[in-house]
């Protein structure tokens, strides 16, 4: 099993870390994880995105063509990458910022107000948390005790009080993800 | 082996060099290998070494020169442009026989090119960057857990033989993250009886790289060729996949040859008997390994490189003719996906002549 993904916003939106809390509990689990950032012309006019896979077998390329999963947090991230997705594959909008529809209808899609229920939660940083908890529940391409695990890891020491408030979301990314909370 | 940490590769790269008993940096940004000095600042001071960063590269390898000579376990980074300022202090130690580590992180040339990974410093980095007589011995490693394995290796060889050793990677190798261990590695540098650290008590020493005589330049010449012979008796690596009962075989290095081992896979998986020669050091060049596999069954080579096509030509010197060797690459920075390799592997396995590079 391979899971492919793109997650893609503006600088600050905490896409970087995003991708890098699914490599690490992916590697948490045993599995073959390998993570890259964009760091090249792309990142002039604040936009970021990294690429995450996770995989059974030995990575052979970092380098994501074919996502089976993207998540975009902002309208250039959709505009770049949705034609990438392969079909069947899953899109999570942060509708909050993204007003605008995809054109595809060969892709599974879940739309999150980020912004909105990450204020509802106490804090807009936590919007990345959302999408990843989304992202896990959709695809298992972790499990969630994993991402909890690597959480620890990636939030440094003078951080952890804050690693509470990140678990609300995961929880709550999850919830909107399998239709167990409507968002407002 | 210690816990396995996700990690940056230059940042790997960097605590491999600190975990091999390397005390001094210097260098001059360039993108994409910051995250070397970036670290180093942080961590030098801690482990009671010396960071600095110079007012240029040319000043950065010209420090490295002075700490070598004083016996120092130092090293610089840099990518193809700043590498390109330090090939005269490279061919400075290399005559002056100081030992030092170099790491390149190879973007996009020529100039200034692009700061996106490419293999394209292949020709600088074996073939004397620098002015000269010289060699230099240079890794490829193909993963981060290679780059921190080879890290320490490098440090060693570099001490054994007197010489400069170049880790060659590319922006992605130093970009991406991979799980890595650091291995337990004993700091064993030897002893050195032909530093200037002060000549209070014994006769003064002289490090230099100039000899006016042209016999003494003669016999030095020739001294460093045996060390070059030794260093390549001894030192090349190179992996093999699949050779037995291949009909064709890829060559690539590094990053690409990765992409080149899930190739071979998916190939296999389609019928098609495909392995695998990755270089591991580029110079020493595994030229026996190849010539070997050319007088077997193999029916065709393909080289897959990031650059318009370098590495072939040693292996078309490895292969002397015997069969027919093809090329694939990309440059600008592009990472050549997988499908696009085997595409050109079926064309080759269709007529093995037609389009050879030899």
């Amino acid at each position: 099993m391979k899971h492919e993904v793109i997650i893609a916003g503006f600088g600050g939106q905490g896409v970087m870390v995003a991708g890098e809390l699914l490599a690490y509990a992916g590697m948490l689990e045993g599995k073959k994880v390998s993570w890259l950032p964009s760091y090249g012309p792309e990142m002039r006019g604040g936009t970021a995105n990294c690429s995450v896979v996770v995989s059974d077998e030995e990575i052979a390329s970092p380098v994501v063509t074919e996502p089976t999963v993207l998540v975009v947090m902002n309208r250039p991230s959709l505009d770049k990458f949705e034609g990438w997705l392969v079909p069947g594959g899953l899109l999570i909008i942060n509708t909050s910022l993204v007003k605008r529809e995809p054109s595809r209808d060969d892709i599974n899609i879940v739309r999150i107000p980020c912004s909105e229920v990450a204020d509802e939660l106490g804090s807009a940083a936590v919007a990345n948390m959302i999408v990843v908890g989304a992202v896990v529940s959709r695809t298992g391409i972790v499990k969630m005790e994993s991402v909890v695990e690597g959480l620890k890891k990636v939030v440094p020491a003078h951080r952890h009080n804050l690693i509470p408030l990140n678990l609300k979301a995961l929880e709550k990314g999850r919830e909107i993800a399998l239709g167990v909370a409507v968002c407002s | 082996m210690g816990e396995k940490v996700l990690m940056k590769g230059n940042e790997a790269i960097a605590e491999a060099a600190i975990r091999a008993g390397c005390r001094y940096f210097f260098g001059y940004p360039i993108t994409p290998q910051n995250e070397i000095p970036e670290y180093m600042a942080r961590r030098l001071p801690q482990v009671g070494g010396v960071f600095l960063q110079a007012e240029s590269e040319v000043a950065a390898i010209n420090m490295v020169y002075g700490a070598a000579a004083a016996g120092g376990r130092v090293m610089t980074s840099s990518s193809g442009p700043g590498i390109s300022l330090k090939q005269e202090g490279l061919s400075y130690m290399a005559g002056a026989e100081l030992p030092c580590v170099v790491v390149n992180m190879v973007r996009a040339g020529p100039g200034l090119g692009g700061i996106q990974a490419a293999q394209s410093d292949y020709f600088q980095a074996t073939k004397g960057g620098g002015h000269g007589d010289y060699r230099l011995v240079v890794y490829g490693p193909a993963s981060i857990q290679e780059a921190v394995d080879l890290m320490a290796h490098a440090f060693d060889v570099a001490d054994r033989y007197r010489t400069p050793v170049m880790l060659l990677g590319d922006g992605m190798l130093g970009q991406m993250m991979e799980p890595v261990e650091f291995p337990d590695y004993q700091v064993n540098i030897p002893v050195k009886d032909w530093i200037t650290n002060g000549a209070s008590g014994r006769p003064a020493r002289v490090i230099s790289s100039i000899f006016l005589k042209p016999e003494e330049l003669d016999a030095h010449c020739w001294a460093m060729k045996r060390k070059y012979e030794e260093i390549a008796e001894n030192e090349t690596r190179v992996e093999c996949l699949g050779l037995d009962d291949a009909d064709f075989c890829l060559v690539a290095y590094g990053t690409t040859a990765r992409i080149c081992r899930s190739v071979m896979e998916k190939a296999r998986e389609s019928g098609l008997r495909v392995g695998l020669i990755r270089p591991i050091s580029l110079w020493p060049f595994p030229t026996n390994t190849i010539r070997e596999v050319a007088s077997g069954n193999v029916k065709a080579f393909l080289t897959v490189e990031m650059s318009t096509g370098q590495m072939i030509e040693d292996v078309m010197l490895a292969v002397n003719g015997k069969k027919p060797v093809h090329f694939y690459g990309k440059t600008g920075g592009m990472v050549p996906a997988p499908r696009d390799i085997l595409a050109k592997l079926r064309v080759v396995a269709d007529d093995p002549e037609k389009g050879r590079m030899n």
